[in-house]
């Protein structure tokens, strides 16, 4: 009965959001806006792929919209997955341990299978990684999951201006016994330092040249997307395990003064304070037993909790395929069971997350203006029997249960799935040298 | 019992000279008193009553607000709390829901460590690709970290042992997961012989490189064994064979004392797997098995066991085609279905048995069907239905205590009990 309605509403639908015309009023869910306190019985108004109004029950609706009732289900803003490398970022280049210059979105297939994962996961905006292995491996590519063809048509431009980070790796992660790479913790902060010395002597030329446009350095694309590194257009996103190693982050990043995002963070739990003082948002992930590489033996689930205690922001990331995409939210679950609180996990996977992209002016929250990323769910977030039951995207509905080529898509099958290796992050051989 | 040893120490002194007698009434008081406090927590672990407000037994419909009784590591009462009067002197606990200790039906766990470095990683040996003599018991290693990670989550029994990735990488074994020696530990030395048909064979060593000389290769070295058992068998004792530790075990396989556990998850290699157990005429047990659901009739011609992927497994590989719906699907046609943690060469280094029968209930597995592929079912699959796999009276008193729904992502796991004494009491 409750298959039919659902079917029958994704029918009515199919029409309307396409065009976008006519504002779309979702009724009778218990609505999660993140940003306030949860509405029962919520009135959810979405128009030309923005959020227009949420309210209480009787909240006006407009005369010309369609309504569809989710009375029973749960809705929550998009999830953002600050950390995946889905749909074949590559790896770094092995040609070099530090490469600025190269960047993800020339790697991202965007018509990937992966992103069916992603969608069936319910995460709408992702910060796809290239790496990991190497100090630093490029720039990462901030996408929101609409339907397209090419990646000019998934990028999100942020608060910034940027539609990416800098990827950046330290501890054992980055040590590698060939020529060019570090061998040791010492040697692989003063590669970074050295290079960072060098964008800071090249930002000096620009500042120096002011409007003089012929007195500019001469291009330097690794240069470049440095100076957007010191200058704080581009966060760094820095894959950080031990104790020792967050703390190296975090004084690298206050000697040359570029933001930072802490990933993985395993022993954030010994130096929670050290990174609360800092300022430093936390990027977790939720693993079911810890080890499996030296960095990541002390891995555990009270990390949401110590680190959200202390003061620090954190979200969470899929570290797709470490863990899976379409078992995002059971990361921020598995947090809420080591003592992390319901509210901080939902801000973790939403605006939290948002803030770390620098993308909080768009998405992370139901709130008026910000594009409509929303999910129904069927029951509570945190329960293992919950489903995600659609996911839409900009206001538009990109994946839906009740469509078994959808649904296909998260019970996989025969042939679901492509066989592009390339769509899987494999980290077996990244340790090997260094341990 | 620090003090009173202390104590003992400096009134033996004080009183060395002036009275031997008191001193000696003195000694014996405090031995009594040390040996006391000592075996203490012995006869607590000894007699425990549990009463939950709700008892999944596995074996039969749960119990609301039951009682379990356990004395001398065995369970010897099960039922309402009206009914059984708790003895005095039992420990009482009290939690909202018991649920037999889970048995992991296939696991590296103990055999590939944590650290995941060349020291720690016993599971596979790569100098040959069919080696039955290389027995489990001499590489487990009961105090890996990982055995620990899997006992506070409740996996009490393991089905541990050779990895996959050779064509025969060696044995299997059961063990309990509470410390101790491999001595004290093993339910079942030798188990299984741990088979692997499939691609992942070729990576690991020059030859077999192709599916035909994989099914040659094993089938050469049965045909060995059959030949082998045949000597064993001949009047004249002088013709017989000197003990060949490799085919002694090939031998057990063939004449039904151990079960076949063969890694095989594309059909067509679970179709070599069946082919090679009626030629051999062999017990099969496939683990992996992600695509069973294309196979289940001749899965059940061949009678083959099946251990399932984990449900959370990565869809990669052999497993490309896995459907997480797998378990409620075999289950549905009549196959008996076991969920395992299977083998993860990186991050986890292992899954959780728990975790992963959770998730097959988002999958259209039911609740009590996805409980037994983690207790009763696998029991059986081993043959230790008798002891572990349900709350029964006279089985081993493994049990674990929840704060709520053992599934639920936000319940966690409080106590764990293996053979009568608690081995984990921090709620994870």
């Amino acid at each position: 009965m409750l298959k039919h309605a659902l079917l029958l509403t994704a029918f009515c639908c199919a029409g309307i959001v396409k065009g976008q015309d006519k504002p779309l009023v979702l009724k009778g869910a218990l609505v999660y806006p993140v940003s306030g306190a949860p509405i029962p019985n919520a009135v959810l108004i979405v128009h030309k792929g923005k959020i227009e109004r949420l309210g209480p029950a009787g909240t006006p609706i407009p005369a010309d919209a369609i309504t569809m009732d989710v009375t029973g289900k749960v809705i929550m803003p998009g999830l953002v997955d600050t950390h995946s490398h889905l749909a074949g970022p590559d790896g770094a280049d092995a040609s070099g341990a530090l490469s600025p210059d190269t960047r993800a979105m020339d790697a991202v297939n965007p018509t990937s299978d992966g992103f069916k994962k992603a969608l069936a996961g319910g995460i709408t905006t992702i910060n796809i990684m290239p790496g990991s292995g190497y100090l630093m491996s490029g720039q990462t590519v901030y996408v929101k999951m609409r339907e397209g063809k090419k990646i000019e048509d998934l990028l999100l431009v942020n608060e910034k201006g940027v539609y990416g980070g800098m990827k950046m790796a330290n501890g054992t992660n980055s040590m590698r016994t060939i020529a060019g790479f570090p061998g040791t913790r010492a040697k692989s902060a003063a590669m970074v330092r050295e290079l960072f010395v060098k964008a800071q002597e090249y930002k000096a030329k620009i500042d120096k040249a002011g409007k003089d446009s012929s007195k500019l350095p001469e291009r330097d694309l690794r240069m470049e997307a440095l100076v957007e590194v010191l200058t704080g257009k581009r966060m760094v996103h820095f894959h950080t395990h031990k104790s020792n190693d967050i703390l190296t982050a975090l004084r690298l990043s206050k000697e040359f003064g570029f933001r930072v995002v802490l990933h993985h963070v395993s022993e954030g739990w010994k130096v929670a304070d050290e990174i609360a003082r800092a300022g430093a948002p936390c990027s977790i992930i939720s693993i079911d037993a810890p080890g499996g590489k030296m960095e990541a033996v002390n891995l555990s689930l009270t990390t949401g909790a110590v680190l959200s205690k202390a003061g620090a922001l954190v979200g969470f990331h899929t570290d797709d395929g470490i863990t899976d995409s379409r078992l995002f939210i059971r990361s921020a679950a598995l947090m809420v069971r080591g003592g992390m609180t319901r509210e901080k996990a939902l801000e973790g996977l939403t605006i939290a997350g948002a803030k770390m992209l620098d993308l909080s002016n768009r998405v992370g929250s139901l709130d008026k203006g910000k594009d409509a990323d929303f999910l129904i769910l069927s029951g509570d977030p945190f329960s293992v029997y919950t489903h995600v039951e659609q996911t839409w995207v900009e206001g538009i509905k990109r994946w839906d249960i009740a469509i078994p080529a959808d649904k296909a898509f998260l019970t996989g099958g025969y042939d679901v799935y492509g066989a592009d290796r390339s769509e899987f992050h494999h980290h077996e051989s990244e340790e090997g040298n260094a341990e | 019992m620090e003090p009173t040893g202390q104590n003992f120490i400096t009134t033996n002194r004080k009183k060395e000279t002036p009275n031997k007698l008191s001193n000696l009434v003195n000694m014996k008081r405090n031995i009594i008193l040390a040996i006391f406090i000592c075996l203490t927590p012995f006869f607590i672990h000894a007699q425990i009553a549990i009463k939950a407000e709700t008892i999944y037994t596995v074996s039969g419909s749960p119990i609301r607000n039951g009682v379990v009784l356990v004395s001398k590591g065995k369970i010897d009462q099960v039922g309402l709390a009206s009914e059984i009067s708790i003895p005095s002197g039992y420990k009482v606990y009290e939690t909202k829901v018991l649920t037999p200790g889970f048995v992991d039906a296939r696991t590296l766990v103990g055999m590939s460590g944590s650290l995941n470095i060349p020291t720690d990683q016993d599971q596979l040996e790569k100098s040959g690709p069919i080696q039955p003599d290389l027995r489990a018991i001499d590489a487990y290693n009961p105090e890996e970290a990982l055995v620990k990670v899997v006992r506070d989550y409740g996996v009490t029994t393991i089905h541990t042992g050779h990895g996959i990735g050779a064509l025969v990488s060696g044995q299997t074994m059961i063990a309990k997961t509470k410390p101790g020696t491999v001595e004290t530990v093993t339910l079942q030395p030798l188990c299984m012989l741990a088979m692997t048909i499939g691609p992942s064979v070729s990576g690991n060593f020059s030859s077999p490189g192709t599916r035909a000389k994989q099914m040659a290769m094993l089938r050469t070295e049965l045909i060995k064994a059959q030949a082998y058992i045949k000597k064993q068998a001949d009047k004249d004792t002088s013709k017989r064979p000197a003990e060949d530790l490799k085919m002694d075990i090939l031998a057990k396989l063939l004449k039904g004392e151990i079960k076949a556990l063969v890694t095989a998850n594309k059909a067509n290699d679970m179709m070599n797997a069946i082919r090679l157990s009626k030629e051999f005429n062999f017990k099969l047990v496939i683990d992996g098995a992600a695509e069973a659901y294309r196979i289940i009739d001749d899965i059940k011609a061949a009678k083959a066991e099946i251990i399932l992927h984990a449900t959370m497994a990565r869809n990669d590989g052999d497993l490309l085609n896995m459907n997480r719906e797998s378990a409620a699907i075999l289950t549905a046609a009549g196959i008996r279905v076991s969920i395992e943690s299977g083998y993860e060469s990186y991050v986890p280094k292992t899954r959780v048995i728990l975790f992963e029968a959770a998730q097959s209930t988002a999958y259209g597995f039911s609740f009590t069907d996805a409980l037994k592929s983690i207790t009763l079912n696998p029991a059986i699959l081993l043959g230790i239905e008798n002891r572990v796999g349900s709350i029964d009276k006279g089985k081993d008193a493994d049990l674990v205590m929840f704060d709520g729904d053992p599934f639920e992502y936000v319940t966690k796991v409080c106590t764990v009990i293996i053979d009568g004494e608690v081995v984990s009491d921090t709620c994870k």
